[in-house]
């Protein structure tokens, strides 16, 4: 594995590329706080204490407590299980959905045509919106949250893999392989499947990191998990009318996202550099 | 030229048909009963008729369908569930402050973000191109309500030097009107600022590499009048193509920021009818912002042949 050139080639960019290292290791950071969370010193991120309610950052509650005297810093721990999950749900779902259907149309024609539409038709709504709608017709949950949101990205992984698949069918090696006679099902997967991984392997990245921000969005205004549930966006909707009280409501989830999101950003603009030097030196 | 015009709005007209299908599939195709969720947990089931009705759940599909898209063609997006009064009615009450915020932060964010792209792209690997970067990249990453609240915490709340929140329609005067939206139009606008800097200085370092441009400066122009005038013109058509993508970013991100700075627009109106399950009202913001993003981006489309004379379709 070390001695591949891929993956040779992968570490020298990573070292040329500082940002996407230090953004791999808040991200795994962030990863083992939200595996790690019941042994970090929290407390039930449900459990209410009225009488302690609203409550400034110290020495009992680290990060204040909120209007149901809950502990804000055991939620925001509990919320990064929360936000990653739906961030790393709707990434693979999305990804493996835009997958099927982009190689589907990239091949079909008559398929293609009214797939496209449909795609161009979704992509017109802007994704919040769409995932607005959508969470307004179902009970609030933590599925549905992660299906709104799938269904606002698949679109774009979708368009990504038909241009790749339409690129690459024209390659010389496709059409030997179809001169060839291998069938269908067999091109797919051994010869157009394997140039497609590596782009998609970054746009993932870039729909987690938008996912999660999506979440956040929704929470926060009232159309994402049920509130009891603590992501970050729930832990700042309360700060709604609190802010000007309890600022740090919003402080530390919005620090924990945005650095996370950032983490995410740096590792998916690394990988990207890491995959097409040359786009590297433009972006 | 002129049939491609026609072609373009054609596949407009297709695309807004596709919108309106999956706005109203949506009401079919969500599992559970949408009439006993848009009701509500207290609802009784005389409530739970009432709202079958009136989104004419009892009738058969393409019946309803079809009622509906005639009424949308006549101007009719029905009523609102909670208050009984006409959704594009409600929408055009709030349309004023939704307009200022959107078209102020739109052309403030076109004019720092296109400079901005440009001398990164010009001092490409200086640190002013590192900057702009690493602001580009900060943009992405911070939700807009986040930073909404830093700049309030910052600007109305230390410095008190703007409004906390709020809004002054513009005939109560331009200074108040304008003092309002400084925090809105920045906190909106950064998101959209990172995208448009970073694609105008990824289009103006290809158009830099280009031999018209050696040529340009061989024949004694000065650097500004390459940079503008050659690099800058051949770049445009991604520039626009990202700035009226990107308008989906700032439709999206407009409803939490009048959420923030308690400004009574349609994002409001939409966040108010998410907390009454008022699907009618959700319906027709869904469709009126679909609307509008997909008209600008025709017009983006459209204004290529204005932009690039080498393009002939």
């Amino acid at each position: 594995m070390a001695a591949s050139p891929t993956w040779r080639g992968f570490r020298d960019a990573f070292r040329r590329h500082p940002t996407a290292i230090a953004g791999g290791v808040i991200l795994l950071v962030m990863i083992a706080i939200a595996l790690l969370a019941p042994w970090l010193g929290t407390v039930d991120p449900q459990a209410v204490a009225p009488i302690k309610r609203l409550k400034q950052p110290s020495e009992e509650f680290w990060f204040g407590s909120d209007m149901m005297g809950r502990d804000v810093y055991s939620r925001v721990l509990y919320g990064a299980r929360v936000s990653l999950s739906i961030g790393i749900a709707v990434a693979i779902l999305s990804t493996l959905l835009g997958l099927a259907i982009g190689l589907v149309t990239g091949y079909i024609r008559w398929l293609d045509a009214i797939v496209m539409r449909v795609m161009d038709g979704l992509m017109s709504i802007p994704p919040v919106l769409l995932a607005i709608a959508l969470m307004a017709l179902t009970r609030a949950s933590m599925e549905n949250v992660i299906a709104a949101i799938t269904l606002a990205e698949v679109p774009r992984v979708t368009r990504l893999v038909r241009s790749l698949v339409l690129t690459l069918r024209e390659e010389p090696y496709v059409v030997a392989a179809i001169a060839a006679g291998t069938r269908l099902p067999r091109i797919l997967v051994r010869h157009i499947l394997p140039n497609i991984v590596a782009p998609l392997l970054v746009q993932a990245t870039y729909v987690c990191a938008s996912a999660m921000i999506t979440e956040a969005i929704l929470s926060f205004i009232g159309a994402g998990t049920p509130p009891n549930i603590p992501s970050w966006g729930n832990i700042m909707a309360e700060a709604r009318s609190l802010f000007q009280i309890a600022g740090y409501l919003i402080f530390f989830p919005g620090v924990c996202l945005s650095l996370t999101v950032l983490a995410i950003n740096l590792l998916g603009d690394g990988m990207r550099d890491a995959l097409d030097p040359r786009l590297a030196r433009r972006m | 030229m002129f049939a491609y015009v026609v072609r373009r709005l054609l596949a407009t007209i297709v695309v807004m048909a596709v919108v309106a299908l999956v706005v109203f599939l949506l009401l079919y195709l969500t599992p559970g009963d949408p009439a006993a969720i848009l009701a509500g947990d207290a609802a009784t089931s005389d409530d739970i008729r009432r709202i079958r009705e009136k989104l004419g759940l009892d009738q058969p599909f393409l019946v309803r369908f079809g009622g509906w898209i005639a009424q949308l063609i006549r101007g009719d997006l029905g009523t609102s569930i909670f208050t009984n009064l006409p959704v594009a009615h409600l929408i055009g009450q709030r349309v004023e402050p939704t307009l200022s915020l959107t078209l102020c932060t739109l052309l403030v964010s076109v004019l720092v973000a296109v400079p901005l792209g440009v001398v990164a792209a010009a001092r490409a690997g200086t640190w002013i191109d590192r900057g702009v970067m690493a602001f580009s990249v900060l943009g992405f990453s911070l939700p807009v309500f986040v930073l909404a609240y830093i700049l309030i915490l910052i600007f109305s709340i230390e410095l008190d030097w703007l409004p906390v929140q709020g809004y002054r329609p513009i005939r109560e005067g331009l200074w108040e009107w304008a003092r309002h939206l400084v925090l809105p139009a920045t906190a909106l606008g950064t998101v959209y600022i990172a995208l448009i800097a970073r694609i105008t200085r990824a289009s103006m370092l290809d158009a830099l590499a280009q031999d018209y441009v050696r040529t340009a400066q061989a024949k004694g122009l000065t650097p500004s009048e390459v940079l503008v005038g050659h690099a800058l013109k051949n770049a445009a058509v991604p520039i626009v193509t990202v700035i009226g993508i990107g308008i989906a970013l700032l439709i999206g991100g407009a409803i939490v920021t009048e959420t923030v700075f308690a400004i009574p627009g349609i994002g409001r109106l939409t966040v108010d009818s998410i907390l009454r399950r008022d699907y009618p009202i959700i319906q027709g913001v869904v469709l009126i912002f679909s609307g509008a993003y997909v008209l600008i981006n025709l017009a983006v489309d459209l204004s290529y042949m204005l932009l690039d004379p080498r393009i002939r379709y």
